[in-house]
């Protein structure tokens, strides 16, 4: 297989012809895209779309059943390690474990990135947590939970966000504290792909949109979003890909 | 380096199932409680003489550690599953081997627990008396814990993230496990007969063997297990 | 990986050479072997028995060395062959201890004895009942193949921890039962039955492959459609 390795490492996300099946539906159909250092990108599309699954497949959660893509020039499933390195996922499910406090949570990351344990306790500074951090998360609200994740994200300071959903049980003040993180990425020259429902919260980090439609990349639009390509069913996309 | 880096990483692996075990305790005591009710039931099915009971005691205290040894291997990747945890756990950049490591110290030391009480429990239900030859019989504990954790733990990585987790689990672990539960009961038999380190001594050879192999074969195979 | 379907007929005569094969070997054995003193007619069934054990064996090795292959470089082909050799081992494995049992009965007087080398090949087809239960249960093409080949080759390491361990814990307690010992005159048709069976084996593990390769080449058939769509549209 060839690569061009001068081309792709300049760019985030190098996703050419990516396809994912489970048993035998196809979820994702060939999906090519490319995202640029800098850049952060929506992703939008109706439930099921593969919007989820395309996140899942850039950050090594799950091999494509054929094609490829590049983080920072590494190869999805030969430098896995790399993209792991350089990608952060936030997930729409916390990850974090009931029985440990916040502070333990985050600090079991922090060993895991092998970064300080300072840095744990900063960030849940940063996210507004410190004053439960020695609490247990088991009763933590789903908005608490989704700080807590932020604080773990910001601990590894990746290069290339992967956030699915990420504005979901946030309030005001977290929705900025997100868009912060996110900015901060952006200016470190890292990269943000942002799967959204919620367009307006996104609206202000947010520099392109990707449209899904059935696994495949229906529209790619500049802001102001194309609202056709976001709404349901009526396939009028209103900047066509081709 | 990289060996200081997955060590530190199977550290806090284990660390956290331990603590978050230990806050929660429902899990062990639970799993402990069961392991004593299997003893009970034994000791309904080989009937009240006594002579029967205490003939019978190695085999029923291994089999009650398996039985409810198999519940703790699956509630330790049942964890991870439930809040997706094991997203992000490999999502972190770095070996696997350090994950299963971990994973295994946690299962290890539940279980030696596990096995501690409930030959605690068959000495008093089995009208055991401790034997003299003591230390032997904690080195085939041990031993014999390390053996069921190993692909205890390995083939829980698997059958808890398929369908049926349930019956997959000891469907494949109980037969491959034959020749640990073999040589642990002959281990423990000989010397609770007060065996003079005679028949013990090839079982317990039997044992080490066992467990050097299988944790070499784990560990060379749980990449492959753990991703996709 | 791009599969190729496999050429249709172009084992077809080696089926029809191994069951000539057999045919002829259970034949021969039939008619140059007399009776056994002890056990009569109900010897012979010893000619299916043996090598059905023997052939069992090198299924295993194959489950083993497949898998071990596919680990290495990941050709999904190994992976299949694995599967089939573990079926056909499978299948071979209960015939083994099938007729093992009913040659027991009137020899020993009962189906079954706890001897080590009984006892071992029950565990070893509970081993691969597992494995191939642990294929059923598992979709996903990639991920069944790499637990799978976990699977197999640590059953094929067991075996012969197994059989040390049973064949102590028999040795320990109770005096082995007498093998049977088998008079030289039997060991050419018993080595022809092997043959045959190898044959046999073979064929069916061949057949096996292709039909297993056929589907996933209809997968990738699918596979392309389904991608091509996206090419065009």
């Amino acid at each position: 297989m060839i690569r061009v390795t001068s081309d792709s490492a300049d760019l985030a996300i190098d996703a050419r012809m990516l396809a994912r099946r489970f048993g035998a539906r196809w979820v994702l159909r060939g999906v090519s895209f490319t995202l640029g250092a800098g850049e952060a990108a929506g992703l939008v599309g109706q439930n099921g779309s593969g919007k989820s699954t395309l996140l899942r497949v850039l950050c090594t959660l799950i091999r494509p059943s054929t094609g490829s893509a590049s983080v920072f020039g590494a190869d999805l499933v030969r430098e896995a390690d790399l993209v792991r390195e350089a990608a952060g996922f936030f997930s729409p499910v916390p990850g974090v474990y009931d029985d440990l406090t916040a502070r333990e949570n985050v600090r079991f990351a922090a060993t895991m990135l092998r970064r300080p344990a300072a840095d744990a306790d900063s960030s849940l500074e940063r996210v507004g947590l410190s004053h439960v951090a020695d609490d247990r998360v088991r009763g933590f609200s789903s908005g608490m939970l989704r700080r807590l994740a932020l604080a773990r994200l910001i601990v590894q300071q990746p290069r290339l966000l992967l956030l699915d959903e990420p504005y979901n049980n946030l309030d005001t003040e977290g929705i900025a504290l997100l868009n912060d993180a996110i900015r901060r990425t952006l200016g470190r020259g890292g990269a943000a792909l942002v799967v959204v429902h919620d367009v307006a919260s996104a609206m202000p980090v947010v520099g392109r949109w990707l449209a899904l439609r059935e696994g495949r990349v229906e529209a790619i639009a500049a802001p102001p979003p194309v609202l056709d390509a976001i709404g349901p069913p009526s396939p009028s996309p209103a900047v066509a890909v081709r | 380096m990289a060996f200081r880096d997955d060590w530190m990483r199977a550290r806090a692996v284990a660390w956290k199932d331990l603590t978050a075990e230990r806050r929660s305790k429902a899990g062990f005591n639970s799993v402990a409680a069961l392991g004593i009710t299997i003893l009970v039931l034994f000791g309904f099915a080989l009937g009240p003489d006594a002579e029967a009971i205490r003939a019978a005691a190695p085999g029923a205290l291994w089999l009650a550690a398996l039985f409810a040894g198999v519940l703790a291997f699956n509630r330790s990747y049942q964890v991870e599953l439930e809040g997706g945890a094991l997203d992000a756990l490999l999502l972190f950049p770095g070996s696997r081997r350090s994950l299963f490591a971990g994973k295994l110290l946690a299962n290890f030391v539940f279980v030696l627990l596990l096995v501690a009480i409930v030959v605690a429990a068959s000495l008093v239900l089995f009208h055991v008396a401790v034997p003299p030859t003591w230390p032997a019989m904690l080195l085939v504990i041990f031993l014999g814990a390390v053996g069921l954790t190993t692909l205890g733990t390995f083939y829980a990585a698997m059958a808890s993230r398929s369908r049926a987790r349930e019956v997959l689990l000891p469907l494949l672990l109980f037969p491959m496990l034959v020749p640990v539960l073999l040589a642990a009961m002959e281990a423990t038999k000989a010397l609770l007969a007060g065996d003079v380190m005679r028949d013990a001594r090839a079982w317990i050879s039997l044992l080490v063997a066992y467990d050097a192999i299988f944790l070499s074969a784990t560990f060379l195979a749980f990449d492959a297990v753990i991703e996709a | 990986m791009i599969l190729e379907a496999p050429k249709p007929g172009r084992w077809a005569w080696f089926g029809w050479f191994s069951i000539v094969f057999l045919i002829a070997a259970q034949a021969i054995s039939i008619a140059i072997s007399p009776p056994d003193r002890d056990m009569g007619d109900l010897q012979k069934i010893l000619y299916i028995h043996v090598p059905a054990a023997w052939n069992m064996g090198i299924c295993y090795l194959l489950v083993a060395i497949y898998s071990l292959r596919y680990l290495w470089k990941r050709d999904e082909r190994n992976d299949l062959v694995a599967a089939s050799a573990a079926e056909v081992g499978t299948v071979l494995n209960g015939l083994t201890l099938a007729l093992g049992m009913i040659w027991g009965r009137p020899t020993w007087g009962v189906w079954w004895t706890w001897d080590a080398r009984l006892t071992s090949t029950l565990i070893m087809f509970l081993v691969f009942a597992g494995y191939l239960a642990l294929r059923a249960f598992v979709e996903e093409p990639e991920r069944r193949a790499q637990w799978s080949a976990a699977a197999g080759i640590f059953g094929a390491i067991n075996y012969p921890v197994v059989y040390m361990s049973v064949r102590w814990w028999r040795t320990l307690h109770q005096v082995q039962s007498a093998p049977s010992t088998l008079d030289p005159a039997y060991t050419l048709s018993l080595r022809l039955n092997a043959f045959a069976i190898l044959f046999l084996c073979i064929y069916f593990i061949r057949r096996r492959y292709e039909a297993a390769l056929t589907e996933r080449v209809a997968e990738q058939t699918l596979q392309a459609a389904v991608l091509g769509g996206a090419a065009r549209g």
